[in-house]
């Protein structure tokens, strides 16, 4: 058998055999979470090669647990949740009002500056983030923000703002040109043309720019350990499931049933905007 | 010809009452950033000058006397240097493995088949996880008593003991860039995905006429398309692997050899509230990370020239 009739049998196969593989690997942990979430953990501690548990071994108790307040014996959960959804939700929407100007102003208006803002977001979105964190830990503590939700969104913000600000205006430049002249020949303002054109036209990269903004508050970690650790009621999900991991007296399955809280709502935000958070991301990509 | 016509424009109101909008509404932005990042860079430069610690901060605020100690204490520490190697062969280790893996993703879903869209959704969800659940989670399968994979080694695979993965040379800085390459395939798939839907298909079709083998056009054809994205991709993960904190603080904590950097600035601003000294670490990579970029362009400029 020759070369070529060799790799026509041999690379069907192996591509197959490469998603079956890519698909476990990405799966499974996600299937294992969930499994164990529901699992006492004497079963994981007694049969942790399972698989698959008995159905009537299934509790739902975990949740339960994670979810009750302190004070009702529990690992309150629902309060970090909280705190979690109003983080993410106040920075998604407070970054979405200065970007967007933000982003119209760089792809259509010819001001003072404009390369070098460019230039100055994309070096900002490259910086170490432990090289802020230093002095924003130290500056915050001394304003009084050191422990608060305020200064975390504040940080956020500012974390969000440059990729938000690349997404946007790539999709703004698709938009034609002429569009806005005919606003303008109307008689709109600026900020009419915005808001009343260039906006609705922009709607879905909005709405995608705004998951990634949420994912990315969400799932934040070094900020909230740096700022909010020393003060329980104000952590976030992924603050509460790294400080209670670290200790011993709460059990695995009950964290996993954490990290399943902690992961359902970006995943199902993400199952919804899926396709348009792919073309978001990627949009520019060969641009650079 | 745009900056011509631009220029005799210049005097004319409507030109005038355009730069205003646009420094108005770009103008919100800047001052966030401002604020909270370039304001906190600076500050940093002077914190790594200065010899404080979070209670000095408090009394003299800025005005403590300058002083190169930090900076010569970071670089003349043993701990740094083991520290920044080890931050190298993870960024190198991660970016390379997970390029490599969305390669090979990209190529396997190039073709439609029942279910695709389905099964490359599913394969992002390891980048949009929380890095708090998915960490902990692979902590759940790789632990030595009751994980998953040391139990089915043990019992299938013949192991003769349980490894402890993220507890012991070399396994552990192993395990972190396996955890990296997992985590962040996803991204490079996406991107080579977009750019394998743009490619002109005619080549293709050329070489497969001629004879071409799968490999052979592969690597003479698609790859060379491939490259820019490929060299971008590269860039992105190598500086984003080098500044990452979070993945590995999770998983060991910077311990049994896998002090990365930014875990060691962590550990001295929390564990010891050094404050300078990390500072003066930080300061340090981000000189590196500064050095390394400016070299990219260098390298991408003369590039292009030729």
């Amino acid at each position: 058998m020759n070369r070529h009739a060799l790799e026509m049998r041999l690379w069907p196969v192996l591509r197959w055999v490469l998603i079956v593989g890519l698909v476990l690997i990405t799966v499974f942990p996600f299937f294992y979470m969930v499994l164990l979430s529901f699992v006492p953990i004497e079963q994981l501690l007694q049969h942790p090669e399972r698989l698959w548990v008995p159905f009537d071994q299934l509790t739902t108790e975990t949740y339960a647990e994670v979810l009750r307040s302190e004070d009702d014996g529990g690992q309150g959960f629902a309060q970090f949740m909280r705190n979690s959804a109003l983080v993410a939700v106040g920075c998604t929407v407070l970054t979405l009002l200065v970007v967007i100007p933000g982003a119209y102003a760089v792809a259509r208006l010819r001001f003072r500056g404009r390369r070098f803002m460019g230039g100055l977001f994309l070096a900002v979105y490259l910086f170490p983030a432990i090289v802020i964190a230093i002095p924003l830990f130290v500056g915050f503590s001394r304003v009084g923000l050191g422990t608060s939700l305020v200064g975390l969104v504040l940080v956020y913000i500012a974390l969000t703002v440059p990729v938000s600000i690349h997404m946007l205006r790539s999709y703004f430049e698709t938009i034609p040109v002429s569009i806005d002249e005919a606003a303008t020949l109307d008689g709109a303002s600026r900020w009419t043309t915005l808001t009343r054109i260039t906006v609705p036209l922009a709607m879905p990269t909005i709405m995608s720019t705004a998951l990634f903004i949420f994912m990315i508050a969400w799932n934040e970690l070094l900020f909230a350990l740096l700022f909010l650790v020393t003060d329980r009621d104000t952590w976030t999900v992924s603050l509460g499931l790294t400080q209670l991991s670290n200790g011993i007296e709460v059990s695995k399955t009950v964290l996993m049933a954490g990290s399943v809280l902690l992961t359902v709502p970006v995943v199902l935000l993400y199952g919804l905007a899926e396709r348009a958070l792919t073309e978001g991301l990627t949009a520019g990509a060969d641009k650079g | 010809m745009s900056t011509m016509s631009l220029r005799r424009r210049a005097p004319s109101s409507n030109a005038r009452q355009e730069n205003r909008d646009g420094l108005l509404m770009i103008a919100p932005t800047t001052i966030i950033i401002g604020i909270i990042i370039i304001v906190p860079i600076l500050w940093n430069v002077v914190l790594a000058f200065q010899d404080s610690s979070l209670r000095t901060i408090a009394e003299e605020g800025l005005t403590g006397s300058p002083t190169l100690d930090n900076v010569i204490g970071v670089l003349t520490s043993r701990g740094f240097w083991s520290s920044l190697l080890t931050t190298v062969i993870y960024s190198v280790g991660a970016t390379v493995g997970s390029i490599a893996l969305g390669l090979a993703a990209a190529l396997a879903f190039r073709r439609p088949f029942p279910g695709r869209g389905l099964m490359r959704a599913a394969m992002l969800l390891p980048y949009v996880a929380p890095v708090v659940a998915v960490a902990f989670v692979w902590k759940v399968l790789l632990n030595p008593q009751y994980g998953l994979i040391n139990s089915w080694g043990t019992t299938y695979f013949g192991w003769d003991e349980p490894i402890d993965f993220l507890g012991q040379e070399p396994f552990a800085l192993l395990t972190v860039i396996g955890f990296e390459v997992w985590r962040y395939f996803p991204f490079a798939f996406m991107f080579l995905t977009a750019r394998l839907v743009a490619l002109p298909a005619d080549v293709e079709e050329a070489a497969k006429v001629d004879g071409a083998s799968p490999s052979q056009s592969f690597r003479h054809v698609v790859l060379p398309q491939l490259m820019p994205t490929i060299a971008l991709l590269a860039l992105l993960r190598l500086i984003m692997a080098f500044n990452k904190f979070d993945d590995v603080y999770l998983l060991t904590g910077g311990t049994a050899g896998t002090e990365i950097a930014p875990v060691r600035v962590y550990d001295q601003l929390t564990g010891n509230l050094d404050i300078g000294g990390a500072a003066a670490n930080a300061l340090v990579l981000a000189v590196i990370l500064a050095l390394f970029l400016v070299a990219y362009m260098r390298f991408l400029g003369r590039k292009e020239q030729s």
